[in-house]
This record gives structure tokens, C-alpha cells and sequence, in this order.
């Protein structure tokens, strides 16, 4: 073992660090949207059952096994079994993907950041067209803050095959956004990140799914902040305390998400009214004032009697106004976080205000997250002799950033959205559950359950609760398998994989097919993290044979 | 005799002006919306003041100097309020071209607003599409600004870190060094007055 491992200076900032890993933009796009689509409140129930018998026992069961063999997820899987140092592997190789793609997150807060510091807000407004006697055409059919999104922050092109250039806005944006990172992790990884999900019918596969993935399990950046702990420290209390903070963040945040949904609602409600109250005034010269909220039901029946045949002209443009429908439009991810935040924001008074402080909590929540992805990678890395005996800790980090930035470029180009779905949805959903799936049973059964149990003591002092034993032995990986059965189902039931468009002619968002090679690329992603446990375990079997065959020929 | 004079005249005035005719406009105000309480009735003498208007944005043109009041004539004034209005040429007998018209409102839109107490959304003249005004651009965008002072801190923290870390780690490497080649010394010159001690015979005095 490393005498001279760094430790965290006191527990707390431990529990901050996880804290802050955990807490991320998930709570604040993703359970919300789940609430509202599986029955509000009623959503808590299976939620906090899965956090009691499945998030809980995994997290504990991470931060254990990091403070227990001190080392970084590679080393800790490799003591535990050298058969397993493929799950370190494919954690490092999950994790590097998620860094890759979720640090352009904090490009877009930061470019919106920005553009906040502006009156009017630059998604307030449509731009002008040409001649300068009306809006742009595309901002028209849309709305000005989707042509904000679409056109000004990402330049979107029509599909995933037109790449197009890499934008040099955005791209600046995610360099400073990668120089943040390696400012906060040059010195040591004390600091946290997160994860959020896709989607899927049943409210309890989503509840199990969401505390999965909200906790951060599986990318080994629990194990590798537990291993900066002192051999004593209370794990069993640490983990209650962090996901009872997740949770509570998470229905904090749909309680904010709600008001600021019911407020976009009214609005658009009420301005929706008055474009009908407008069309109608103008259409029958009614005096101007007349026609208000309270009468306009009766004088649409009066208009339709009396003038039928002009009423029948108007009425394919009077829309059905309904509070309802403005409430059911459920939005999770960029879309919830940029579009229908910044319209509501843009309606409020002060929006200046708003809008920053709003995109600077995003940053904190994404660079919070992002610390924690670069401890999962830079923890094995530095743990490493071999390498560490050639660079130096900022080296390293400065390595890990540049690669991950220039890759990350990719995600700035003109389609560079459609490759951010597809890594968000596929990069780590399946390869995480395969992960935490073979963790817990190589804990449980290949380290012995007996043994680990053991080791705690001696390490804490606590005996293991029973409920620990029982969940890890039997309950979280039996609900594991069928969560993973169940998606990989659900997967191929549904067949060819569809993305969202932007349409620039029509304002809206299409469904489009995706073509091989991003099928292909979707594969690769899955099968390269999956691949490595079954690879490292048989590298090892291979290298054992090997060395068995030598000694075996020498003797 | 006069009547029917007066007759044809309003029969010629009404052709030249009707909704839809060629070369007419309709003009749309909303006083209730732009001015709530203080909105004014819309009487014969408002018409009369947007008569004059009309009038002088069109003397304005180069060739048209010679435009009057009575050239322009008002027909179809509803509640909401609204009306179409044509400008006839000194002759009464046709009306000016559509193109002309538009040009010379447009060109003093801002004059007929202000006359009104109205703006281009609450006094809208249909099919003359006004000018919007464009969003100030400053030379540089704001954003570049912001993003600029940001990435120089950032920078400037990242040098700072990264020099403290080698100055660390040089101090740290001397101070090593220090230790080690102090033991070697320590030992060589042990070594040495053992040899000369034993040799010799003699007590050191250096141990």
C-alpha cells in the first residue's frame, strides 16, 4: 500500500466532495421531468423505496471498497481479484467517455453566461431578416429562444450526416470550460461530479434507474475519492448523509422546476389569449378594447352566428388556448435547462439577474460533476508507477484535459449536438449497470462476503449491519440483473435507433433514422466498456497460464 | 343642377376611395391599447389632422408639392378604428400611385406617429411595412468581453499553481539531496579516521 497517499484533511470535506459529485444537473433536468410524467408526488414512493434497497447499499458498498484498498478503481478490483481488473478498466474507460461529451455542457452555461450580461437578453428577441421589415423567418416559426439554442448556440445542421465546420464560438467556450477543470484537479481531486439518464415507460425502472445513476455509481469516482480517507472513517454514516442530499437537492429542484413551469405556462397562456383577442378585433373592426378575457367565449359565438362565412375564414387562425396543454409539455435535458428556463427567465423583471445567477449555479452543479469524472480517470493514472514515474501530477492532468478537449471539439461542430444524444444515451447507461452488477457480486461472493465484512471491522471499528449483508448479497444485484435485462430488451424490441431534428424551414424538431456509422459508433461505445471485464479477466487467466507453463517448464 | 354636381362628385370620391380599391390603404389604430385612459375620441377632426398629415408627407415628395387637404380622402371608418384612405392628384380624378404613397409614409412614419401619440404597432398602416429599428451592435459583442477577463484569471491561476508545484518540488528535491550528501560525507570521513586511527594508533578527535 502508498504510505504517503494524500489524504482529505478532514471528513467533512470527504462528505463535500461526494456531495458535490452527486449533485448535478440530473436533479435539476431529469427528476423533475420524471415526476411530472409518472404522477408527481406519487413518483416519491417508488423513488425512495429503490434509494432505501438499491442506492443506498451500492454506494455504501463503493465507498467502502475505495477506503478499504485505498487505491483508485484499477488497483482496487485488481487486490479484490486480479481477474477483475477489467471492471477498473471499463470504469476508466465509461468515465473518460462521459468526460469527453459532458464538459461541452458547461460550454453552453458558459456562452450563455455571457450573453447574459445584456439588455434585452439575446434569446429575448428575434433578429431582424434581411430588408429590415420584419423577424428572421426561422425565429418566427419557432420561438426566439429556440432559434437562440438552435441557430446562435449550436448553428445546428438539418441531420447528423451534414457535420459542418467546428464553430469557434462554443469552441472557446469549452476550452476555457477545460482549463476550469484542470485549474480545480491540478493540485489534487477534491471535488465531485454526475450523471443523468435516459428514458423509459414504467415509473419504477425509471425511480431504480434514476437513484442509480444520480448517485454516480459504477464510473469509480466513489472509490477513488473513499480512497483518500483515513482507514477509520465512518463510511456507513457518510453514505446516509450524501444520498439523503441527493434526494432532498433533486425534490428541491422539482419544486423550483414546477413554479418555473407553471409561470411559462401562465404566461404563454395569457399571451396566446391575447393574440386570439387581436385577430378577432382586427378581423371584425371591433372596437378596439371590447373584446376582453372574461367575454371572449360569447362574442366568438355571436361573431360565428352573425357573420358565419368571414368567421369561417378567421377561425383555422384562432388557436384553442389552454392553460392544460401549456402545462402538460414535459421537457428534460438541454432542452429543459436551455430553452424553457431562458424563457422564463426572459419574461421575469431583472432578467439580467436571473439569467446569470441561474447559468452560474448550472456551472457549479457541471464543473462540480466534471471534477469528479477527471478523479475517476486521473486516480488509476497517478496510482500507476509506470507512469507516474515518468510524469508529474500536473503533466498528467494537463495530458488527460488536452485529449479530452480536442475530443470534445467534435461536439462543436454543426451536428456536433446529435453525437452529444448519442453519447448522453448510450455511452454509459448499459456499460454502468454491467459495472455496479459485477462489483457487487465480486464483493459479495469472489472477495467473500465473510471476509469484507471483517476487514470493516478492523478498519472502522462498526459491525456490519445485516441490512447491508442482505441487500448486497441478494436484493441490488437481483434488481441490477432485471433493470439490465430490461433495457437491453428494450433496446432491441425497439429496433432501428430514431434522433431528434432540428428542421430550420419548418421551426421545429423532426424524427430522423440514424445512419450505419452512427450505429455503429453507438455499438462501439457500449461494446468498448463492456468488452474490458471480460478481456481483463481473460488477459489475466492468459498471463497466469503462461507464467504457470514457464515455471512449470524451468521446474 | 348643384345637387347633381354634388351627387357625381361623391359618386366619384366614393369610386377613388372604397376598400380594396386600386392604389387605397387601410389604416388600423389601437387607442385604447397605446394610451388606456388617456385615449382620445376619434371624431372628424382627428380625420382632419390625419388628413393634413398625409397630406404634408406627400408635398414632401419631389413633384408633388402642390398636394392638398381635400386630396386626400377618407372612406369606411369603422368602431375598431379603421379606414381606408386614398391621395388623389389635383385633377380629383385619379388617385396617386400606391408606390409613391408608401414611400413618402414611410419616409415621415415617425412624424405621423408622434401627431397621434401612437407608435408603428398601434397606428398600423397595412401592406406599408415599416422599418424596424435594428439592435445596437457594439464593435465588439459584449460576450467576447466577459469571456476574455474570465480566461485571463483562470490562466493566470493556472501559471500560479503550476510554478508553486516546481518551485515545491525543487525545494523538496534539494532538501533530499542535502540529506543525502551530508550522510556521505559523514561516512567517508568516519571511514577515514577509523583508517588513520587504527593505522596510527591515535584517538580521533572528530567522532
Amino acid at each position: 500500500m502508498d504510505e504517503a497517499r494524500p489524504l482529505w484533511a478532514t471528513p467533512l470535506q470527504f462528505v463535500f466532495a461526494c456531495i458535490s459529485y452527486a449533485v448535478g444537473l440530473g436533479n435539476v433536468w431529469r427528476f423533475p421531468y420524471l415526476c411530472q410524467m409518472y404522477g408527481g408526488g406519487s413518483f416519491l414512493v417508488p423513488y425512495i423505496i429503490m434509494l432505501a434497497v438499491e442506492g443506498m447499499p451500492l454506494l455504501y458498498l463503493e465507498l467502502a471498497v475505495g477506503q478499504r484498498m485505498r487505491q483508485g478503481s484499477i488497483g482496487a478490483w485488481r487486490t479484490i481479484s486480479p481477474y477483475l481488473s477489467g471492471v477498473g478498466v471499463a470504469s476508466v474507460v465509461v468515465s473518460f467517455f462521459l468526460s469527453m461529451y459532458y464538459n461541452v455542457i458547461n460550454a453552453w452555461a458558459f456562452w450563455y453566461l455571457f450573453h447574459s450580461f445584456q439588455d434585452p437578453l439575446p434569446w429575448s428577441v428575434c433578429p431582424l431578416n434581411g430588408n429590415r421589415t420584419g423577424y428572421d423567418e426561422e425565429c418566427e416559426k419557432a420561438s426566439s429562444t429556440q432559434y437562440f439554442w438552435y441557430r446562435k448556440t449550436l448553428n445546428i445542421s438539418p441531420s447528423i450526416q451534414e457535420s459542418g465546420a467546428v464553430q469557434w464560438e462554443p469552441a472557446l467556450c469549452l476550452i476555457l470550460a477545460w482549463l476550469l477543470v484542470y485549474l480545480c484537479i491540478l493540485r489534487g481531486t477534491e471535488s465531485t461530479g454526475k450523471m443523468e439518464q435516459l428514458a423509459n415507460p414504467k415509473a419504477w425502472i425509471n425511480a431504480a434507474t434514476q437513484i442509480f445513476f444520480s448517485l454516480g455509481l459504477g464510473f469509480g469516482s466513489l472509490i477513488a475519492f473513499a480512497s483518500y480517507n483515513e482507514p477509520s472513517n465512518d463510511c456507513q454514516k457518510h453514505t446516509v448523509i450524501v444520498s439523503i442530499i441527493n434526494s432532498s437537492t433533486s425534490i428541491f429542484a422539482s419544486v423550483v422546476t414546477f413554479s418555473i413551469y407553471g409561470f411559462k405556462a401562465t404566461f404563454n397562456y395569457e399571451s396566446c389569449l391575447n393574440k386570439v383577442i387581436l385577430l378577432l378585433t382586427n378581423s371584425f373592426d371591433l372596437e378596439d378594447g371590447f373584446l376582453t378575457v372574461s367575454n371572449l367565449e360569447e362574442v366568438k359565438s355571436y361573431l360565428a352566428s352573425a357573420y358565419p362565412s368571414k368567421y369561417s375564414e378567421v377561425f383555422p387562425q384562432i388557436k384553442n388556448c389552454s392553460l392544460e396543454s401549456e402545462l402538460e409539455t414535459a421537457v428534460q435535458g438541454t432542452g429543459l435547462a436551455f430553452i424553457v428556463y431562458t424563457e422564463a427567465i426572459k419574461n421575469m423583471e431583472v432578467s439580467q439577474l436571473w439569467s446569470v445567477l441561474y447559468f452560474f449555479m448550472l456551472l457549479m452543479l457541471g464543473i462540480g460533476s466534471m471534477l469528479g469524472n477527471t478523479a475517476a480517470i486521473l486516480t488509476p493514472l497517478t496510482d500507476s508507477k509506470v507512469i507516474s514515474s515518468y510524469l508529474p501530477k500536473e503533466a498528467i492532468s494537463g495530458l488527460v484535459c488536452l485529449v479530452n478537449c480536442a475530443i470534445g471539439l467534435v461536439f462543436t461542430m454543426e451536428a456536433g449536438n446529435y453525437w452529444f444524444d448519442i453519447f448522453n444515451d448510450y455511452a454509459a447507461t448499459l456499460s454502468l449497470l454491467l459495472i455496479v452488477l459485477v462489483e457487487t457480486v465480486a464483493v459479495c461472493y469472489l472477495y467473500g462476503l465473510r471476509r469484507f465484512e471483517s476487514d470493516l471491522k478492523a478498519m472502522t471499528g462498526h459491525a456490519l449491519n445485516w441490512y447491508w449483508k442482505a441487500m448486497w448479497g441478494g436484493v441490488s444485484p437481483l434488481l441490477i440483473i432485471s433493470l439490465f435485462v430490461f433495457y437491453l430488451s428494450d433496446y432491441i424490441i425497439t429496433g432501428t435507433l430514431q434522433y431528434q431534428a432540428w428542421d430550420a424551414s419548418q421551426g421545429q424538431l423532426v424524427t430522423k433514422d440514424y445512419p450505419p456509422y452512427a450505429l455503429a459508433i453507438i455499438g462501439l461505445l457500449v461494446a468498448s466498456s463492456t468488452m474490458c471485464i471480460p478481456l481483463g479477466a481473460l488477459g489475466t487467466f492468459i498471463v497466469r497460464h503462461l507464467k504457470r507453463g514457464d515455471t512449470a517448464s524451468v521446474a | 343642377m348643384l345637387w347633381l354636381l354634388f351627387f357625381l362628385v361623391t359618386a366619384i370620391h366614393a369610386e377613388l376611395c372604397q376598400p380594396d380599391a386600386e392604389n387605397a390603404f387601410k389604416v388600423r389604430l389601437s387607442l385604447r391599447t397605446a394610451l388606456g385612459d388617456k385615449a382620445y375620441a376619434w371624431d372628424t377632426n382627428e380625420e382632419y389632422l390625419f388628413k393634413a398629415m398625409v397630406a404634408f408627407s406627400m408635398r414632401r415628395v419631389p413633384n408633388r408639392e402642390a398636394t392638398e387637404i381635400s386630396h386626400v380622402l377618407l372612406c369606411n371608418v369603422t368602431q375598431r378604428v379603421s379606414f381606408w384612405f386614398v391621395v388623389t392628384d389635383p385633377s380629383r380624378n385619379h388617385t396617386l400611385p400606391a408606390v409613391e404613397v408608401q414611400s413618402a409614409i414611410r419616409m415621415n412614419r415617425n412624424r405621423i406617429n408622434n401627431a397621434f401619440f401612437l407608435n408603428d404597432q398601434t397606428l398600423e398602416f397595412l401592406r406599408i411595412p415599416s422599418t424596424l429599428a435594428p439592435p445596437t451592435d457594439p464593435s465588439v459583442p459584449i460576450w467576447i468581453i466577459i469571456f476574455g477577463v474570465v480566461f485571463c484569471i483562470v490562466i493566470v491561476a493556472t501559471m500560479l499553481l503550476i510554478l508553486s508545484g516546481i518551485r515545491q518540488r525543487r525545494r523538496s528535491a534539494s532538501l533530499e539531496f542535502l540529506q543525502i550528501s551530508g550522510t556521505r560525507e559523514s561516512l567517508t570521513s568516519l571511514g577515514a579516521s577509523c583508517l588513520t586511527s587504527c593505522l596510527h594508533g591515535a584517538p580521533t578527535s572528530n567522532l
